[in-house]
């Protein structure tokens, strides 16, 4: 199906966050997510499920002031 | 020795990770700025790994962080970021940010202390980015805040206490709640200033990350933070408008 992934269309083959994560390749990473503005913690991806349409936003550790 | 949210940090300086540049030159900067706090974002990454090697370059800095919702125009934008934030650096520290103004990158007051709220409920220990506004400030500490941040002059400017009366009213205002001049500092004669008035930290990114010997300006801004905060604790004199002379006129030669 097809979602956004940081402002970005992907195809995925996903039903939870956490397999779209996986199908990115993006799994394993220190990355911290949100699904439609709205945070998803580390623990509850496999839980929370996607559907085509959805905005998925993956965040890393970066420099600020 | 300077506390936030009960925790003591030997150094008044906090300094921002961005704009350097290059890592060395980062690590070379902390080094010598002796800094305890290093304010740090979440963003989406340009390239893979990028994140991986900041996450390892500040884990090696030892010094605590400080994240930041820079960027965010809106109390929902911050609050997810700041969530993201916490499970990210394994921190409940957060320095606020909701901007108002696109020109000043002034802070929205509303928007700022809705955040705040629901940040500080949620268990963060927040650091909001604030003008100084004593009623801006009251909220804040209202919401849960212990500590306020407000700005010296606009991000990035370097112009140093745009409004020193509106800094000094806010230190008076509020003797016992910890206050850090945050952005716009652009020298290390300003951070003095800021600390000669009973500031307790300043936070700066830019002046040292831009200047041409970013790790020797970062020693200049530590110098000058000691300096003005041995200032404050000494008990400046009172200046006057006529001269008083310095040595002793009882005992001169008559020689007229």
């Amino acid at each position: 199906m097809k979602i956004m992934v940081n402002g970005t269309p992907r195809e995925v083959t996903a039903t939870t966050l956490a397999e779209a994560l996986a199908a990115l390749g993006r799994d394993g990473e220190t990355v911290a997510t949100a699904l439609n503005e709205e945070f998803v913690p580390v623990g509850a991806r496999a839980a929370t499920p996607i559907a085509p349409g959805d905005r998925i936003e993956i965040v890393a550790p970066r420099q600020g002031g | 020795m300077v506390s936030f949210y009960g925790t003591p940090v030997a150094s008044r300086l906090m300094l921002g990770t961005a704009q350097y540049p290059s890592p060395k030159v980062l690590s070379e900067a902390f080094r010598r700025s002796g800094a305890g706090i290093a304010t740090v974002s979440v963003r989406r990454e340009a390239a893979a790994g990028e994140g991986a090697d900041f996450w390892a370059l500040v884990r090696k800095l030892g010094v605590r962080l400080l994240p930041n919702t820079a960027g965010c125009h809106s109390a929902r934008e911050a609050v997810t970021t700041a969530r993201m934030a916490r499970e990210l650096f394994s921190t409940d520290w957060i320095k606020l940010e909701v901007i108002g103004h696109a020109d000043t990158l002034q802070p929205d007051p509303w928007g700022l202390v809705e955040a705040a709220a629901i940040l500080c409920a949620e268990g963060f220990k927040v650091f909001p980015y604030t003008t100084e506004d004593l009623v801006l400030a009251e909220r804040l500490l209202d919401a849960g805040c212990e500590v306020l941040m407000p700005w010296g002059a606009p991000i990035g400017t370097g112009l140093g206490l745009a409004n020193r009366y509106g800094l000094r009213a806010l230190r008076a205002q509020f003797p016992d709640v910890p206050l850090v001049v945050d952005a716009g500092l652009g020298r290390p004669s300003q951070a003095a200033e800021a600390m000669e008035m009973g500031y307790d930290a300043v936070l700066l990114n830019t002046a040292v990350a831009k200047a041409d010997d970013p790790a020797a300006m970062a020693e200049g801004f530590a110098r000058a933070v000691e300096a003005g905060r041995l200032g404050f604790e000494a008990g400046a004199m009172e200046p006057r408008d006529m001269a008083a002379p310095s040595t002793p006129l009882i005992g001169k030669a008559f020689l007229a």
